[in-house]
């Protein structure tokens, strides 16, 4: 029989490994000042569609048909083969505004944190990819993810895989741009180092308060590697509404990093009653 | 290809039929009906439930998620994944239950506990695991959690939880099945250790009860104000002591009343009494919650989730009314009344907080599928009726003390 003693001395040691590992997050945080991002000049995209077509090319999958190059239909959405796409947004304009969608590389990523087997990594130059091994399909991220970004194989009966942008890793690593960067040729793209993009945006925006409206990207969910200007309200270009400028993981680790309490407590309280009810009279 | 596809169909459906036809037989004593009258229609209800659920789960297999349900990238997590976060809600009961047995001695529950025990146990093994089972993309994978660790993740832990609680529940379980193989010194030997299991299951549905909560806690621009909120994990928690006393009442009245065995009427009552302050304290801070963040308005611009919001807390509230009226207080029958609404209630709580709540904000338009549905209504099934066979086949409510008198002397001592 495991006595009280034991118990506690279980209870606290495991109490104390969560709270050693407080900080765990911060470890697969990117090095700031060297990671990766991505700006995207809104007012400079035609919406040719050649970032989505380069993007399908370099991750396997057929290119889009020479016709649909250009402004036309595609799968219009975020799909496992289309990680990347143009949105074009009806902006109550004359012509509608090309918006380029794929996964933003949050700083602090949700579905990096909901994850329970780690599947998905923020790695330290920036880009948060996917484990396909370790990956049970919950699709826990499809749901957590802010921007829709994690898209499922939903017609693979056996090894359903999540699909998303993984800002070409391994391109990366070569020392070259993301397939879609290297694609663009109106330099609505522009890939460096996450700090001179967003001081970059901002100067833009200070210089030309006619031609810009907002950055976008550099505060909301904690900020993301990717980070947009635009010549309107973001929201109205189909970025989603209502998030906070803190992390999304932080909202979920309030909760959680006061577990190891409700493990003290209950355990104190309830031996305590035990103690109470089997005492000899 | 295709004709392997219906024969394999096929042969689902037929093993479902024939577990079927068993089971019934079984549940009927050993015999096949005499008469086409009165008992068949449950036999058939059940061939035919579990024929189109072989049916179903071979489809599944075969064809994976994207061609049997409605699940999309827009609503990746349908009713299968709301069934576990129903299901361990409703089998709250078993925590609480061993909590007030094991731990507070309250004597008057002693002969409940096997049952709800039991009830709780096929709650875990079916909505839980056996859902997960056919959730997940990789069901084959299911065991990664085990050994991948990401402690950031609730759902990491809440699988963990259930791990470790499904083990407690095992313990909690033996004697039921020691007392039918006569294995008696074992059986002393699993009393001796239980009252450190149960109080570590208490820790654990502590834990888990309320991450189910947690879980919701990373889309605040998804699920609906009426439901989000930063205390989910704490309103959780209470809801599911709520419906732990009201699955309590249910299970016990139920069981004892369908197999003929007397049932003191101070059993529910208490429970009855004991389900009262948690649920005005639930009901308390959900309004000083909907009220501080001033998120009342939402029911009134989303009518379908409005609706379903005023129906949840309806049901909710309703059993106040019994509880607190001192004439109906008394009676089991009202203790049974107040515990049905209480059930649907927070059952629609969790549907409202995993599916309904989600809709608007995600635009998604989700309706389970026949297949999502069938399945569903199959794990239920195979839970009531797995509780029938014990009821019959094992020492249900026999024995009911746990730990019989001197092996808890002895803890004592």
């Amino acid at each position: 029989m495991i006595s009280r003693r034991q118990f506690f001395q279980a209870s606290a040691t495991g109490a104390l490994t969560l709270l050693a590992t407080r900080s765990g997050f911060a470890e697969s945080k990117p090095d700031p000042a060297n990671s990766a991002g991505v700006l995207v000049d809104l007012t400079r995209c035609i919406g040719c569609r050649a970032c989505e077509n380069a993007c399908r090319v370099r991750a396997g999958f057929e290119g889009l048909p020479t016709a649909a190059i250009g402004y036309g239909a595609g799968d219009g959405k975020l799909n496992f083969r289309t990680r990347t796409f143009i949105d074009f947004r009806d902006g109550g304009r004359k012509q509608k505004q090309p918006v380029k969608r794929q996964c933003m590389h949050c700083l602090e990523p949700a579905c990096v944190s909901v994850c329970p087997v780690a599947a998905l990594e923020k790695t330290a130059t920036g880009p948060v990819v996917y484990h396909e091994t370790n990956c049970i399909g919950c699709r826990y991220c499809i749901l957590a993810c802010p921007f829709g970004a994690p898209k499922y194989e939903w017609d693979n009966a056996l090894m359903p895989r999540v699909g998303k942008c993984d800002f070409c890793v391994d391109r990366q690593a070569a020392g070259r741009p993301p397939a879609c960067v290297a694609a663009c040729p109106t330099g609505t793209l522009k890939f460096g180092k996450r700090v001179d993009l967003l001081q970059e945006a901002r100067e833009r925006l200070d210089s030309q308060p006619n031609r810009y409206a907002a950055v976008y990207g550099d505060k909301i969910v904690g900020g993301t590697s990717w980070i947009y200007l635009t010549d309107t309200a973001p929201e109205e270009l189909g970025f989603p509404k209502g998030l906070p400028n803190e992390g999304l993981p932080q909202l979920t680790w309030r909760a959680i990093s006061k577990l190891p309490f409700v493990v003290i407590g209950v355990g104190l309280m309830l031996s305590a009653v035990v103690r109470w009810r089997t005492r000899k009279v | 290809m295709s004709e392997l596809l219906i024969l394999f169909r096929v042969v689902g459906a037929l093993v479902g039929i024939s577990a079927a036809v068993f089971a019934c037989w079984l549940l009927s004593g050993r015999q096949f009906p005499k008469h086409l009258t009165g008992v068949v229609f449950g036999w058939l209800l059940l061939i035919v439930l579990w024929g189109l659920g072989g049916y179903a789960l071979t489809t599944r297999y075969a064809l994976g998620l994207g061609a049997v349900t409605n699940l999309t990238d827009q609503f990746p997590w349908g009713i299968w994944k709301a069934l576990v976060i129903c299901g361990i809600a409703f089998a709250a009961g078993g925590f609480l239950t061993a909590c007030m047995v094991y731990i507070f001695r309250i004597r008057v529950f002693y002969p409940i506990l096997r049952p709800v025990v039991l009830a709780a146990y096929l709650g875990y093994m079916l909505s839980a695991s056996g859902s997960l089972l056919v959730d997940l993309g990789r069901y084959h994978q299911i065991w990664r959690p085990i050994f991948f660790w990401q402690h950031h993740s609730v759902l990491f832990e809440v699988s963990w939880c259930v791990m470790l609680y499904t083990g407690v529940l095992t313990v909690e379980f033996a004697p039921i099945l020691l007392d039918k193989l006569g294995w008696h010194k074992t059986a002393h030997f699993v009393h001796a250790i239980t009252v450190p299991f149960v109080i570590c299951g208490v820790i654990l549905s502590t834990l888990h009860q309320s991450s189910l909560g947690s879980l919701f806690l990373i889309v605040p621009n998804k699920l609906l104000p009426l439901w989000y909120t930063p205390l989910l994990p704490i309103l959780f928690f209470l809801s599911a002591l709520v419906s732990g006393f009201a699955m309590a009442i249910f299970v016990s009245a139920l069981a004892f009343w369908t197999f003929h065995r007397p049932l003191e009427p101070r059993v529910l009552t208490s429970l009855a009494k004991g389900m009262t302050p948690v649920l005005f304290v639930y009901l308390f801070l959900r309004v000083v919650d909907l009220t501080t963040r001033s998120a009342w308005r939402f029911a009134f611009d989303y009518p379908l989730q409005g609706f379903s919001f005023a129906v949840e807390m309806l049901l909710l509230t309703l059993p106040l009314f019994v509880v607190l009226r001192t004439r109906w207080s008394g009676r089991r029958r009202w203790a049974f009344a107040a515990a049905i609404p209480v059930i649907i209630g927070v059952i629609l709580n969790r549907l409202n907080v995993a599916w309904i709540g989600l809709l608007p904000w995600t635009g998604a338009h989700y309706v389970p599928s026949w297949i999502e549905t069938t399945v569903t209504l199959n794990l239920v099934s195979v839970g009531v009726v797995i509780f029938g066979l014990a009821a019959r086949y094992l020492p249900l409510f026999e024995h009911a003390t746990p730990g019989h008198e001197e092996v808890l002397a002895h803890a004592a001592a």
